[in-house]
């Protein structure tokens, strides 16, 4: 396949020199024609207030944007899952024409009235900026008249970028936040945001603060409960991970609620580690270092045992991954390295030019650096550098498989949790599964090799 | 009850279905320039671009590749702000140029999001003068697919009949071939409609055949458009063909085989060969076509279908059953149902128009309890609590109503999200319909079995 990358994409793509760290053409709408692996600005705010279990989410708009963005995400809930549930206003023509005002509020009314939602989040789509309805002006009026707080998310899809959309749900969340109690709220406490408590990470993440003695106030974006988000501003730090989403939003509090924020992440026993030893820096208390101490040798020196005799197979294995945003890139990055797993394409949706050189930092030379990559060039990186697992989500699924390259689900869709120390087990154990599968032997790209190359 | 007054409770028959203030709750519908994006799947070196934001292309490739399970490049002409106010002809452009760079597409079929429709963008005339200033124009075909009027199924239709319209021209001569336009079915389904056709001695042109483009082989190289799909020389005699079998129920939409009548190529429209009745009418369709008897291995896989109901009827006898899906799918399923002594107590689409309770007239009167037309999955399970319904039959997205009922679900159809083999899924023609048959008795015994106190071998 002679392959060219289009030439409106050339800035978006270099190869790492951890010593001479370049500049990356990022941070753009997505090149015309390219068949760019993004969504829109409305898919950037859905993704962030997805988890919010006890909360109505009703997408105004034609029946599309409902339909793609039913349970489409992992995101648990403990309790109500009012989330799983498709809710849109349905436009037809009729109201494209004389406006979806009249339709957006009868269906709040009918909705609220029937599941009893903690509070609604209404979604405005391409459509609806078009024609100019006030959402908000309807959002008021109708919260008013219930008593719950009704929110305008106006993430059109032309606005801009999915980071345009994290904005958007960050304003959304902000006015929920100062809303509740925060009595019962002590010293030590955190919220987390920007995990989604796919496949229980949540849980997992706060049973460690539990274990350390630091209370969990919210995890706003994962397990979330609109009474729990609503006295968020009641927390002394903010746990920043999956930075691109919410870091916006830690911003926001710090500037209105002084609360200061760092930014973590629980992917791999690394980064879980040095995250846990942050927080209870912060909190500067010996018991809570000490707690933490053992909490971590505990768990590490559990972990570990097996995360070596997997590294046994996997020593010198090549990996390609492309995922939204930066900040799970370098986890990721780490986290195979100590697999023994070399990343030799690494690629994001949406970072921005401080996270691609970081990134470049963190990877080795010659580790191909994408940005908003498209199908065809992934397909052509993936073969060029020979991977043998490529990590991404659905969309990227099918490239690697029809190379005949293993590939492991890092998104959102996933059923397996990755999270924290057991999430390292469960990652390694993937991409063993994944990277040793005896079916790679017989696709016509291994099997066309001589074979003293097949493992 | 007469055949004719199928009780429609979704709206009233003759009416123009919906427009109620009621919201959708777990839609039953997809949108429009979803199926003319499947449509271009199924089509030689064709490749999709949707003139609107980059969301809608992303999001429909994410379902299609959740089904399919290969890969589904769409291209976007990636609306922003500045084209949504000041006109988006230059992203056009440069998207037609970026895709025929990346892809050196055989054609690029176009179709609107609604953002591009609710600007009013004139599509053909940006089409016409990007293709006017080249000295050697790039073929492109259009659609125009507005969700807020119309859904995955009108898509479809339109994309087929721009296809149709853009290349079928009159022939002089008729030649040995018959036309299919199938609705959206798997690609099983369609290589096995290409073996029926060719089984009577003439060869098949399928629009669209995603056969191959959605169900493939892996390969040494990744090819920037999978091999396979209906060639546009074969779209451009379709006129000219023997015959054309029509298995889609359009409602509102333009037919592509009227065109194909006017330009020459008569026309059978029939139901989807599912069972043994509705098979033997395409069969026959087929002979008179051509001329030509049935092969023999066909009446051999009629009689072991036969053979397949004397063994399983009594399991499925009187079985309450929802359908659900698209008008072609829950009608042929409806008959397949009667036709086996299963009672389809419920049928129900998504889709905008009365093409399912007009398909349904063709059964007897009573044999079906309630037809829903413009429904969302909340309204079908309500009516499965209504007519306690054993089993539904219908696409994957039907889950929940299984898992609320605590009822099996056999998945056909279109989305299955929740298997693997979605393409190899086979519901038609006789060993179809026998692979179906099988499937449904499997599952009401699998059921029976594990509700069994006993847990009995012998079944």
């Amino acid at each position: 396949m002679p392959f060219e990358v289009l030439e409106d994409r050339r800035s978006q793509i270099i190869r790492a020199d951890p010593h001479r760290v370049a500049k990356l053409g990022c941070g753009k709408a997505s090149a015309a024609g390219s068949v760019s692996q993004r969504a829109c600005t409305f898919c950037g705010s859905r993704v962030v207030l997805y988890p919010i279990a006890d909360a109505l989410h009703l997408v105004h708009g034609p029946i599309g944007c409902a339909a793609y963005t039913w349970d489409i995400r992992g995101a648990l809930s403990s309790g109500r899952e009012l989330h799983r549930v498709s809710f849109s206003t349905d436009m037809r023509e009729t109201d494209v024409i004389f406006g979806g005002e009249r339709r957006l509020e009868a269906s709040l009314r009918s909705l609220i009235a029937k599941y009893s939602p903690k509070a609604a989040f209404v979604y405005g789509t391409c459509v609806v900026g078009v024609i100019g309805d006030d959402v908000a002006q309807v959002c008021r009026r109708v919260e008013l008249d219930v008593g719950i707080p009704v929110v305008p998310v106006m993430a059109e899809g032309f606005r801009g970028t999915k980071r345009d959309g994290y904005n958007a749900a960050t304003r959304a969340l902000l006015s929920l936040v100062g809303r509740g109690d925060t009595s019962g709220i002590g010293k030590v406490s955190i919220n987390l945001m920007g995990d989604f408590n796919v496949a229980g990470e949540s849980w997992v993440i706060r049973k460690y603060f539990e274990a350390m003695g630091v209370q969990v106030v919210s995890v706003l974006t994962g397990d979330g409960r609109v009474d729990d988000i609503s006295r968020a501003h009641g927390a002394r730090l903010n746990l920043v991970q999956c930075a691109g989403a919410t870091t916006p939003l830690a911003q926001a509090m710090e500037e209105r609620y002084d609360i200061p924020y760092i930014r973590v992440s629980f992917f791999g026993i690394e980064d879980t580690s040095d995250a846990l030893y942050r927080v209870a820096q912060f909190f500067d208390s010996p018991e809570i270092i000490d707690r933490t101490r053992v909490l971590v040798r505990d768990e590490v020196s559990r972990v570990l045992p097996v995360l070596r005799s997997i590294k046994r197979d996997l020593q010198g294995k090549r990996a390609g991954l492309y995922v939204g945003g930066a900040f799970k890139a370098f986890s990721l990055v780490r986290a195979l390295r100590q697999l023994g797993v070399v990343v030799a394409v690494a690629g994001t949706q949406t970072g921005n030019q401080q996270e691609y050189e970081e990134l470049q930092a963190t990877c080795d030379r010659d580790t191909i650096i994408v940005d908003d990559a498209n199908p065809l060039e992934l397909a052509s990186f993936l073969v060029e550098q020979d991977v043998d697992v490529f990590i991404g989500g659905v969309k990227e699924r099918p490239v690697a498989y029809k190379l005949g390259i293993g590939f492991c689900d890092h998104n959102h869709e996933r059923k397996i949790g990755l999270a924290g120390f057991e999430g390292a087990v469960a990652f390694a154990r993937e991409i063993h599964a994944t990277a040793t599968s005896p079916v790679w032997n017989l696709m016509p790209r291994r099997a066309s090799r001589p074979r003293e190359m097949v493992p | 009850m007469t055949a004719a007054q199928l009780p429609v409770l979704s709206n009233e028959p003759g009416a123009e279905p919906s427009s109620s203030e009621a919201p959708a709750i777990n839609p039953c519908t997809l949108c429009a320039p979803l199926g003319a994006v499947l449509v271009t799947c199924g089509v030689r070196g064709a490749i999709s671009l949707l003139h609107g934001g980059q969301g809608c292309a992303t999001y429909i490739r994410r379902y299609l590749i959740s089904h399919f399970r290969e890969p589904v490049d769409v291209a976007s002409s990636s609306f922003g702000e500045t084209q949504t106010v000041f006109g988006g002809e230059d992203n056009l452009i440069r998207a037609l140029e970026n895709v025929e760079r990346q892809y050196s597409p055989e054609i690029v079929a176009v179709a609107t999001t609604c953002v591009a429709e609710t600007v009013g963008e004139d599509v053909p005339l940006l089409l016409k003068k990007f293709n006017g200033r080249r000295a050697v124009p790039l073929p492109v075909v259009f659609a125009s697919t507005p969700s807020y009027r119309d859904g995955h199924i009108e898509g479809f239709h339109a994309m087929v009949h721009s296809f149709v319209d853009a290349f079928a021209a009159p022939m002089a001569e008729r030649s040995r071939v018959v036309n299919l336009l199938p609705p959206l079915l798997s690609p099983a389904d369609l290589r096995h409609l290409r073996e029926v056709i060719q089984g009577f001695r003439v060869s098949a042109t399928i629009l669209p055949d995603f056969s191959e483009t959605l169900d493939g082989a892996i390969r040494q190289e990744y090819r920037a458009l999978p091999p396979g799909g209906t060639p546009i020389e074969a779209v451009a005699q379709m006129a000219g063909s023997l015959a054309t079998i029509d298995l889609t129920m359009t409602g509102k939409a333009p037919r592509a085989s009227d065109l194909l009548a006017k330009r020459g190529t008569p026309t059978k429209i029939l139901g989807l060969p599912i069972g043994v009745r509705a098979t033997d009418t395409l069969v026959e369709a087929l002979e008179q076509a051509t001329a030509e008897r049935q092969p023999q291995w066909m009446a051999d896989e009629r009689g072991r279908l036969l053979d397949a109901y004397a063994d399983g009827h009594k399991y499925v006898f009187g079985k309450r059953v929802c359908l659900y899906g698209d008008p072609e799918w829950v009608v042929a399923l409806a008959g397949f149902l009667l036709e086996i002594g299963a009672h389809p107590v419920v049928c129900a689409t998504g889709a905008r128009n009365h093409a399912l309770e007009e398909g349904l007239r063709r059964y007897p009167e009573g044999s079906i309890d309630e037809v829903l037309q413009d429904v969302d999955f909340s309204r079908i399970e309500q009516a499965c609590r209504r007519q306690n319904v054993e089993l539904l039959i219908g696409n994957s997205k039907g889950y929940s109503i299984a898992r609320n009922l605590d009822i099996p679900l056999v998945r056909v159809g279109f989305p299955v999200h929740d298997r693997i083999g979605a393409g190899r899924l086979q519901v038609l023609g006789y060993r179809g319909t026998l692979a179906l048959f099988d499937n449904i008795v499997n599952t009401l015994l699998a059921r029976q079995q594990d509700t069994s106190r006993v847990g009995y071998s012998y079944l």
